[in-house]
């Protein structure tokens, strides 16, 4: 193999991931550098146009507070919050993005996103904290404000960061390594300041699909956790890596259900017409006092719609035929076309794939209901779930322990999150995310102010990486040549291989689909033996191009995101969130000695890992 | 359902400097065939069909074709994205036809003035809650902090 070529890229502040999170940090930043001649990078595996999780469109802002019309407090949210995720929050950090998040909204509707609107002239909600937008060119409208803000000449792209580094004196984030998905080339950059902006983790379990629609998951499946094992490597203390994503969607397309809940008040019926959500209250009255809660949290409607399948009453519908004819009862021909417009709107913005299957089974919404079913897991830190780094909150919101000096930073001097890479704070979605990608800036920039020096790369350090970088293409090289056909070979596996490999362990043993969402501490261990061999092996993935190269290290990405996944299960020996997973050698909740968070920390000296709690304070009460 | 390239339309963006699809794909998938001079989708279970690549295309070149494991086949749905808006032929595998049209920006493309309008950054204020222009942005006079907490900083 040719030696890679070698450029160094010398900049102030480093934000990795160019999403919501990472354009958000990009603007702040922008802004707080300019006059002072701070240089401002943003290092994306894709273009910027259409990256991360909101590259195909959204069709909905979920959290906005609305506080000019007086409509929600940050207040309101975090009890919201706070009693989805069945009472285990960052209150700080979540009444952060509240208070923050109207002004990022106002300002994407300045700049040409088209929003809903009323009569009255304020934004149409959907439901209590979203509000319907025209959202097909969110994301490029976004990206185009990042790239004017920092210079698109500081904007590299199609790079793949690897690794954070790190100062081995001060601990300090000194800058990443990334190699180019378009050519042979390895790029280090210096940073005083490093803001982790990247995705949360797809694919970490084997999702419904079993052939081509393996793709056709519910998140992002660029998203692959980089999020995670970069703090995670760089030696973060991590957050609720035990938590996780599972939702209600339409079955096979994944088709957003919020506009058919919340504005078309569509329910959901059982096969047998039963509303699953009245009938099933008993089976949610074991995890009180949240059973009470309404809306009820998003588990314990999974662990509803779960115990009634298990009793045999599936599929479940969505009726979308008898919430539109009631909807339209009565109604004009030009009334009725536009809430049809909406329903296809809601798909076409986000979800195309559930307008074609729509369309490849003949389904007219207004006359026939649609499946809906729950997804496979997923690890995200914005949505209704909250894995990620456990980062400092802001000064004047700062609790015991939960305030260190610059707001996002995490437990690595230097190194800040936003977005999916920020534990204990859900429900940011794309407003959020991007308000906590400002608020991270800011911090970098206020840490980069009172820290201004600047650190040298170890050059034997980029060595070992680059060698490690493109292992995969020596393996192949080395050993292609002990098959007649290269696609079996006792040498090596493809990266593909080795996902099948990681979904099977993680669906079986930590409590996947296939499981039924179940596992119990032998299980757990059981399946930490086979990640463990699996490891070992992955010396052996090989890549034979650059594309294969980029799937091996997001591989890389998903095993460290299942392993901090099943070693949190393990430690939290409780089930707090029935319908995301349930530990049945510990089936209920355990306030009196769970209500905590689960932290972790990766010692890359030893290998270990320390797992810790740390108590959950109350700001709102 | 994963993308694929109509032979017939695909120039391989001879006058590009790189094909517009292999540009925009968020999971670079896809590809320009060196021999035929096309573009394809090197690895169809990693799509989302997210749909970047068929409204980038200059030629119309590329379209879904539902998954095999699960869409039945016959159906078809079509963008055509302008500058301000986006218009949907949703084609059923039945033969109906549904069009939609949507607006996708109220403002001109590469018109956004990041900070038109903001104070110049004060130093003073990296400490402060306030981010940059909520005086104008936030729609409320305060920044708010919860009950019997002090208030919350100066202005950004």
């Amino acid at each position: 193999m040719e030696a890679p070529a070698l450029e160094v890229v010398d900049t102030d502040l480093l934000i990795l991931g160019g999403g919501m999170a990472g354009c958000g940090a990009a603007f702040e930043a922008g802004y707080w550098g300019r006059d002072r001649g701070l240089r401002v990078t943003l290092v994306e595996k894709a273009a910027v146009e259409r990256s991360g999780a909101v590259a195909m469109g959204l069709s909905a802002i979920n959290c906005y507070m609305g506080m000019r019309h007086g409509e929600n407090q940050p207040e309101d949210f975090v009890r919201y919050v706070r009693n989805d995720l069945m009472g285990l929050c960052r209150e700080d950090l979540v009444y952060d993005i509240a208070r923050h998040v109207d002004s990022t909204v106002h300002m994407f509707e300045k700049w040409g996103l088209p929003i809903f609107k009323t009569e009255d002239g304020r934004y149409k909600r959907e439901g209590r904290w979203q509000i319907m937008i025209h959202g097909e060119s969110y994301k490029p409208i976004v990206a185009e404000a990042a790239k004017k803000a920092i210079g698109a000449e500081n904007v590299y792209e199609r790079l793949f960061v690897s690794h954070v580094l790190t100062d081995e004196a001060t601990g300090r984030a000194t800058g990443a390594v990334a190699f180019s998905v378009r050519e042979h080339k390895v790029y280090v950059f210096r940073a005083r300041a490093v803001i982790s902006s990247a995705g949360g983790a797809t694919g970490v379990f084997r999702p419904h699909a079993v052939g081509e629609g393996l793709g056709r998951i519910w998140y992002a499946p660029w998203n692959t956790g980089s999020a995670y094992s970069l703090a995670i490597k760089a030696g973060a203390t991590m957050t609720q890596m035990e938590h996780r994503l599972v939702v209600t969607r339409f079955k096979d397309g994944y088709g957003p259900v919020g506009m058919w809940f919340l504005l078309f008040k569509g329910k959901v019926k059982n096969a047998y017409g039963e509303l699953y959500e009245d009938t099933q209250q008993k089976a949610i009255a074991p995890y009180a006092p949240y059973d009470k809660v309404r809306p009820i949290p998003t588990p314990l409607r999974n662990h509803q719609m779960l115990t009634d399948r298990a009793e045999g009453r599936g599929p479940h519908y969505m009726r979308t035929d008898e919430a539109l004819q009631a909807l339209t009862m009565g109604l004009d021909p030009k009334a009725v076309r536009e809430i049809e417009s909406d329903a296809w709107e809601d798909f076409l913005d986000m979800t195309m794939s559930q307008a074609l299957l729509w369309a490849s089974q003949n389904i007219d919404p207004a006359k026939v209901p649609s499946e809906l079913t729950l997804t496979e897991p997923y690890l995200m830190g914005s949505h209704s779930s909250a894995t990620g780094a456990w980062v400092s909150g802001p000064e004047d919101l700062a609790r015991d322990g939960y305030f260190w000096g610059y707001n996002r930073m995490t437990t690595v001097p230097g190194l800040f999150a936003a977005g999916d890479g920020v534990g204990g704070s859900a429900h940011k979605f794309s407003s959020g995310s991007y308000t906590e990608g400002r608020l991270a800036a800011k911090g970098a920039i206020a840490f980069m102010t009172d820290n201004p020096a600047t650190f040298e790369h170890d050059p034997a350090r980029v060595e070992e990486i680059t060698a490690e970088l493109f292992q995969p293409y020596r393996v192949f090289e080395d050993s292609c040549g002990r098959s007649t056909k290269p696609d079996i070979n006792p040498d090596y596996f493809y990266p593909k291989q080795g996902l099948h490999r990681l979904q099977k362990i993680m669906d079986e043993y930590c409590a996947g689909v296939g499981a039924n969402y179940i596992t119990n501490e032998p299980t757990l261990r059981r399946g930490m033996e086979l990640m463990e061999v699996f490891k070992e092996d992955m010396a052996k993935v090989a890549a034979r191009d650059r594309h294969e190269l980029l799937r091996c290290w997001e591989l890389r990405d998903r095993i460290w995101c299942a392993e901090a996944h099943m070693r949190h299960i393990l430690h939290r020996e409780e089930t707090r969130w029935p319908g995301y997973y349930y530990r049945m050698d510990h089936p209920k909740i355990d306030d009196e000695n769970w209500k905590v968070f689960v932290n972790s920390r990766f010692d890359a000296g030893n290998g270990g890992w320390k797992m810790s709690t740390h108590p959950c304070h109350t700001l709102v009460p | 359902m994963p993308t694929y390239v109509n032979p017939d339309k695909c120039d391989g963006c001879k006058a590009l400097d790189k094909p517009a699809c292999a540009y925009i794909c968020p999971n670079d998938l896809m590809i320009l065939d060196m021999v035929q001079g096309k573009s394809f989708n090197q690895e169809p279970d990693q799509c989302w069909e997210c749909y970047s690549c068929v409204k980038v295309c200059p030629q119309s070149a590329i379209a879904m074709r539902g998954y095999s494991d699960v869409m039945p086949l016959g159906a078809s749905l079509t963008p055509l994205r302008g500058t301000d808006s986006i218009m949907w032929t949703v084609q059923f595998r039945d033969k109906r036809v549904k069009r939609f049209k949507f607006p996708i920006r109220s403002t001109a493309w590469g018109s956004i003035e990041p900070y038109e309008g903001m104070p110049e950054p004060d130093p003073a204020l990296l400490g402060d809650p306030h981010l940059c222009g909520e005086d104008a942005w936030l729609g409320v006079d305060t920044l708010p902090v919860p009950a019997g907490a002090a208030p919350a900083g100066q202005r950004g």
